[in-house]
């Protein structure tokens, strides 16, 4: 069981080797006994998911199965999902009982997923360990004395660990790709509209981007299939078609063009990393690629021009929280002032106060040109560089994080360097660009990912060139050491 | 670029936290090393350059103005902190 991919669970289901209900029950299993060594849950819907096994079962026997019927997947614990807890892993929502599902997960739902539970994150989406989280920080599979990187570090950990065959996450400056990369999975972030972000709770709205998280690109595919499209509940969402993901892994990749950038093989970067990628650039080439030299000059400005936007609107999105509606409330508030001021002290964990200090400094009267409208600026100057480099190229490949998975405890006193382990990541949202993140080798027993990054709405050939790395290499299927 | 205890206060004004005052000092140092960062971006001329809000240069998209939300009030106050008579109830704001 533990190494299923998706596919393999639905070829199971199909054949009657199992039922959804038996498959449901041993995940169920695995995360009752072995997630205390991870803490990649929050909650877990055991009752929940056996009733939807059973009717996914029922389905499957009369002809009305959707595409994942039956298939059990875990979601990052930002997507709204009705009657259940839904925490953004902070202690402002800890209470909170979602009235409502987001669209990924009513269209999951439709396609007959099963939900497992809900998984751990960085509070908010904010980091890039999953140690902020109210709930406590998860620990890596791989080595469980390091971080499984963040923000989706649940739905990552979950996955590694064999608690999950995938789940959801949600990327606003890389927090599909980096958990993908350090736990050695495959994780995709869509192009900016292709996935409703509505019931997704809000970080960054012009950033914030759902998407599937799996051990291979073909199950990536499977759950954007279904993840993907059109909603007129989320006035940022694209109403362009969507092709069918899984019919495009085959697609003929001879002579695609791959472009790396000289900047991302700069001083920073681990040697070990650095050299996986030249390996996995190399066997794109015996594939028939062409990998030419390309530069993304304002590379360096990304990290402070996200930190500035990313917080920003974080602090305008997090107002919403003042203890009146729901979530939580101080007790004994002596005015209204008291009632606002003491619930978000009370209720939000420092990162997240931090975050809203800087953006609603970046915003404040006198200095919103010099950051803010600078940070928009910088930000074109950023997505100018990704145009010209899709001139002359097809895809743009590079590592997805400089280092492998740092320890626990690490870098959480020293903000700054664990904002710069997202230097390779945060590009790609600030450009509203798809990028995958696949396993492409291993550092000392840590898994190393290599990032492709496609023009907009073109995620088919980011999951052809992985789906077609995959079948040429083993990094993908390799369990990690404390995996079930 | 550095915050003094001022500023933080003010700050923690505009977004309605509580900030300790034992706190301040630290958070001021932890916000100016950010801002320090971010200041790299001042090196660039981006005199001609437009403010970019949507990867897309997308624009708000409007609806036909009808009616297409039904009123779901009590099942939206059933986790309210506070309600009585379909109201959010907050302390006393006029004397």
């Amino acid at each position: 069981m533990p190494n299923h991919t998706i596919a393999d669970i639905l070829r199971g289901l199909e054949a009657k080797t199992f039922s959804s209900e038996e498959i449901t029950q041993q995940y169920l299993d695995a995360i009752a006994k072995h997630d205390g060594n991870f803490n990649s849950f929050i909650t877990v819907t055991p009752d929940q998911a056996l009733a939807q096994a059973r009717a996914a079962d029922t389905a499957r026997q009369n002809g009305s199965a959707g595409a994942l019927c039956g298939v059990p997947i875990a979601h990052k614990d930002i997507f709204c999902t009705e009657g259940v807890r839904t925490s953004c892993a902070s202690k402002m929502l800890d209470n909170f009982i979602a009235p409502y599902n987001a669209t990924v997960v009513e269209r999951l739902a439709n396609a007959g997923v099963v939900t497992l539970g809900k998984t751990n994150l960085d509070e908010f989406a904010m980091g890039s360990s999953n140690e902020t989280s109210f709930y406590g920080a998860v620990r890596n599979p791989w080595n469980t004395d390091c971080v499984p990187g963040g923000s989706s570090g649940g739905s990552a950990a979950a996955i590694a660990a064999g608690l999950a065959p995938a789940a959801t996450g949600t990327d606003t400056g890389g927090s599909i790709r980096q958990p993908a990369a350090l736990c050695g999975l495959t994780g995709l972030k869509p192009t900016y509209g292709r996935v409703s972000r509505y019931g997704m709770i809000a970080f960054a709205s012009s950033l914030d981007q759902g998407g599937p998280m799996a051990k291979t690109a073909e199950d990536n595919a499977l759950l954007l299939q279904a993840m993907a499209g059109f909603d007129h509940r989320d006035s940022t969402s694209m109403d362009l078609p969507v092709p069918d993901y899984r019919a495009g892994l085959n697609k003929d990749l001879s002579g695609l063009k791959i472009g790396v950038p000289k900047e991302y093989f700069s001083d920073g970067l681990d040697p070990e990393i650095a050299s996986a990628i030249e390996a996995s650039l190399d066997e794109y080439r015996k594939m028939g690629a062409e990998i030419k030299s390309i530069s993304l000059p304002h590379t360096h400005l990304a990290v402070p021009c996200y930190y500035i936007i990313a917080p920003a609107e974080a602090s305008a999105n997090l107002s919403r929280f003042d203890g009146v509606r729901y979530g939580y409330r101080c007790e004994n508030p002596k005015d209204l002032d008291d009632l606002y001021t003491r619930t978000r002290a009370e209720g939000f964990g420092e990162e997240v106060k931090r975050r809203i200090l800087i953006g609603t400094y970046a915003l404040s009267s006198g200095f919103y040109d010099a950051y803010y409208r600078k940070a928009q600026q910088i930000r074109r100057l950023i997505k100018q560089d990704f145009d010209e480099a899709f001139k002359s190229v097809d895809i743009i490949a590079g590592p997805t994080t400089p280092n492998p998975a740092f320890a626990l405890g690490e870098k959480v006193s020293d903000p700054v360097t664990m904002y710069l382990e997202d230097i390779y990541t945060i590009a790609v949202n600030l450009a509203g660009l798809p990028a995958i993140s696949l396993p492409a080798g291993f550092t000392k027993g840590k898994p190393i990912g290599l990032q492709l990054i496609g023009r907009d709405f073109d995620e088919t050939t980011l999951l052809a060139a992985a789906h077609q790395y995959q079948q040429r290499s083993d990094w993908h299927q390799q369990a990690a050491p404390g995996s079930v | 670029m550095s915050l003094d205890q001022n500023d933080i206060a003010k700050l923690a004004r505009l977004a309605r936290i509580n900030i300790a005052e034992s706190d301040t000092a630290e958070l001021s140092q932890r916000i100016g090393d950010i801002l320090n960062m971010v200041d790299a971006m001042q090196a660039v001329d981006t005199s001609n350059v437009l403010p970019m809000a949507n990867p897309h240069d997308a624009v708000q998209r409007l609806r036909a103005d009808e009616v297409n939300e039904t009123n779901q009030r009590e099942h939206f106050q059933k986790i309210a902190p506070q309600t009585a008579d379909g109201l959010y109830l907050v302390p006393q704001v006029i004397e």
